[in-house]
């Protein structure tokens, strides 16, 4: 399942690249991406553990760009 | 928001640049007074850096930017450099201005540039005209699309006709007509008349909804480039802040004479040097600038990585029908013996009238007029030769030259032709004879000398086609080499042949028209399919999908890829070149603070001002 979020405030690409690879890492998680000139955040997963993978997945962009908010795209 | 976010950081970081100013201008050396203004100044300026940097020690997080530009200015501070302290913080934030300022204004022109868009549908519902969001209309339903509109969904025209601007998806700049029956595709601008049509595809499936999609997240797929940078940055950021650790603390100890002032000086120009954020950037701003432009001349590539592989390729192998040649076949050329050019046409037409073979269907559509059947009878077709039938009760033969031989008749035959020749006998009377040929496009010559001044090495073609068709194609349009009589699968074969006639980096492209290559278009390095308006198959299965019809646009593709790989190495290199040499004099004590700061923030802005350059497309041919 794929699932789609904003990473609004983002300004720094290199924290998008750090986003992208922590999150690619998670459990249940087969691909991820962060566009950082759209914002975007694409995440590829188990449907059936795909809240918690967002709610980690949140975690891991708050501790990396503190600034930056998630949001549904 | 973010703009006046913007403003308030660039009247802060202002601000603080005038109490800086006047700390140098009232200096007193050792002066409290002065250390006070200085200090001022650099709580103004970076006071927020500061905040941010120990926010993220007490989340666990060290190492990043703001931890660094901290510790070394807070560095500077205690060996006495309030001056270049202050700089340092003030030229990091603008910097970071200046940085957001471009990102934000790439991201804004990207947008303008893919701004195609439709903002609403006018939907017939019962008896009054709705205006709603393209979203909400369903398949099937009845839209009218007034002149100056933006078609909101692909529809078929049941009504008026107008003349529709497609330069938003094709970078085509002639208008098209329709009228009713044919498609519109949304995203496309009606200019002239008033048109009603019925909704073929939902909004999410409709052009232009899939062509945004596609653009935007093209810069998903990650070039190489892009992957080696940020990879780069993860080993870099840490050698250098534990080499400048080492330089500060282990020459003052173990070489005689060296002071801890000037080493730990030497160990916080490293610090200014090791953000990497600056160097990322400018390499997905490059790439967003290329692949916006490249959909701006009607050319969607569906990631970075594409893009950068077009930039190596060696071999370009092309489809024959429908990608070099217009894949129609037309009448071309009549060259009657004892009658005129019309009724040689007609009689040809006649003989063929009950054959559906491409062949008789151009015979047929050059002859333009209703056949009447109870002018033909006897109809006898052999396959592989052709036709004989009595037409107003004379016996006509029209097919190859083995029924003119098999009939016993003497014929010409043209010389130097492409195509295929249909031979016409009346009464056993040779009449002429009837070229039939699939023409080639018009920039099709064009397209492989363009390709080969874009640095192709070879260009190939594959055809199903007859070998002498094939080969004549080939010597008109300066192809390298030519594989005829292929079938579908051969294609694959030839295409895994070739790999091995590329260098190991090098890469081969196919361009096809989608339709039944997707097998080649797959197993290519890189899968290019041609006149992709409104197939989904093409879409689908290619990499890079050329909307109009014309070849020449993949040498346009090689150019903007290669102009976008040219400035990414440009901005690599540059950046790594200056952060070495300003690493090695900082550790030799030669390069001072201001050097660092160049190092870090005039590397930055210069990348990103490089990068921006992408965004003219225009200037590429």
């Amino acid at each position: 399942m794929k699932k789609v979020c904003r990473l609004d405030g983002l300004g720094c690409a290199n924290c998008a690249a750090k986003i992208e690879n922590a999150v690619a890492k998670l459990d249940g998680v087969s691909a991820a991406s962060v566009n950082f000139m759209t914002t975007k955040m694409v995440i590829e997963g188990e449907e059936a553990r795909m809240d918690e993978i967002m709610a980690q997945a949140t975690a891991i962009v708050k501790k990396i760009e503190p600034d930056v908010v998630v949001r549904k795209a | 928001m973010k703009f006046s976010e913007n403003q308030k950081r660039l009247v802060k970081t202002l601000i603080g640049a005038a109490v800086y100013v006047a700390a140098i201008a009232t200096r007193v050396e050792g002066s409290l007074y002065s250390l006070g203004a200085f200090l001022a100044a650099y709580f103004i300026i970076g006071g927020d850096v500061l905040w941010r940097a120990i926010r993220n020690i007490l989340r666990g997080k060290v190492f990043d930017e703001n931890f660094l530009m901290s510790l070394a200015t807070v560095g500077a501070f205690i060996v006495g450099d309030f001056a270049e302290a202050v700089a340092v913080m003030l030229f990091y934030q603008v910097g970071e201005l200046f940085q957001d300022y471009a990102v934000d204004q790439s991201r804004k022109s990207i947008a303008g540039l893919m701004d195609i868009r439709p903002d609403y549908a006018n939907v017939q519902r019962g008896d009054t005209l709705e205006k709603v969001d393209p979203d909400e209309v369903k398949v099937d339903e009845i839209i009218v699309i007034k002149p100056g509109e933006r078609v909101p969904l692909d529809a078929v025209v049941l009504s008026g006709s107008s003349s529709v601007d497609t330069s938003a998806l094709t970078g085509e700049s002639l208008p098209r007509d329709v009228e009713e029956g044919d498609t519109l595709l949304s995203g496309c601008i009606n200019i002239s008349g008033l048109v009603t049509a019925r909704v073929t595809k939902e909004y999410g499936e409709s052009t232009v909804s899939k062509i945004l999609d596609l653009v935007e997240n093209a810069g998903n797929k990650k070039s190489q480039s892009e992957n080696f940078i940020t990879k780069f940055a993860g080993y870099y950021t840490p050698a250098v802040v534990i080499i400048a650790a080492l330089l500060a603390l282990i020459p003052p100890l173990v070489v005689p004479g060296a002071t801890f002032q000037d080493w730990i000086y030497r160990g916080l120009i490293f610090l200014v040097i090791s953000c990497p954020c600056a160097l990322v950037i400018s390499i997905p701003l490059s790439f967003f600038g290329g692949i916006g432009g490249a959909s701006r001349r009607g050319i969607l590539v569906k990631g970075s990585n594409y893009l950068e592989a077009l930039a190596q390729t060696e071999i370009v192998v092309f489809d024959k029908t429908g990608t070099l040649t217009k894949g129609i076949f037309q009448v071309q050329q009549i060259s009657p013996v004892g009658i005129s050019a019309e009724e040689l046409l007609e009689i040809a037409a006649y003989a063929e009238s009950y054959s559906n073979h491409p062949i008789s269907l151009s015979l047929q559509k050059a002859y333009g007029r209703a056949i009447d059947s109870a002018r033909i009878s006897g109809v006898e077709e052999t396959s592989g030769h052709g036709v004989t039938a009595q037409v107003d009760g004379k016996t006509v033969a029209a097919g190859n030259a083995k029924l003119m031989r098999r009939l016993g008749i003497a014929f010409t035959e043209p010389v130097d032709v492409i195509g295929t020749v249909v031979y016409v006998a009346q009464d056993g009377v040779y009449r002429g004879s009837i070229l039939i040929a699939d023409e080639v496009k018009e920039d099709a010559k064009r397209a492989i000398a363009e390709l080969k001044e874009a640095g192709i090495r070879q260009t190939i073609m594959l055809t199903g086609d007859a070998k002498r068709i094939g080969e004549r194609v080939s010597t008109e349009l300066g192809l390298d080499r030519v594989y005829t009589e292929l079938l579908p699968a051969d294609k694959v074969e030839k295409v895994e042949a070739l790999f091995t006639e590329k260098s190991p980096r090098g890469k081969l492209a196919f361009v096809g028209d989608g339709i039944n290559d997707a097998p080649v278009l797959a197993r290519a390095d890189i899968g290019i399919a041609m006149g992709g308006l409104g197939s989904d198959a093409a879409i689908e299965a290619a990499d890079i999908v050329i909307m109009t019809d014309e070849p020449s646009k993949i040498a346009t593709a090689i150019r903007v890829s290669k102009k976008t790989l040219r400035i990414v190495k440009q901005n690599i290199t540059f950046a790594l070149l200056v952060k070495a040499v300003v690493l090695l004099l900082g550790a030799l004590g030669i390069a001072s603070m201001w050097a660092a700061i160049f190092a870090d923030v005039g590397v930055a802005m210069l990348a990103i001002l490089n990068a921006i350059r992408m965004l003219n497309v225009k200037s590429i041919r």
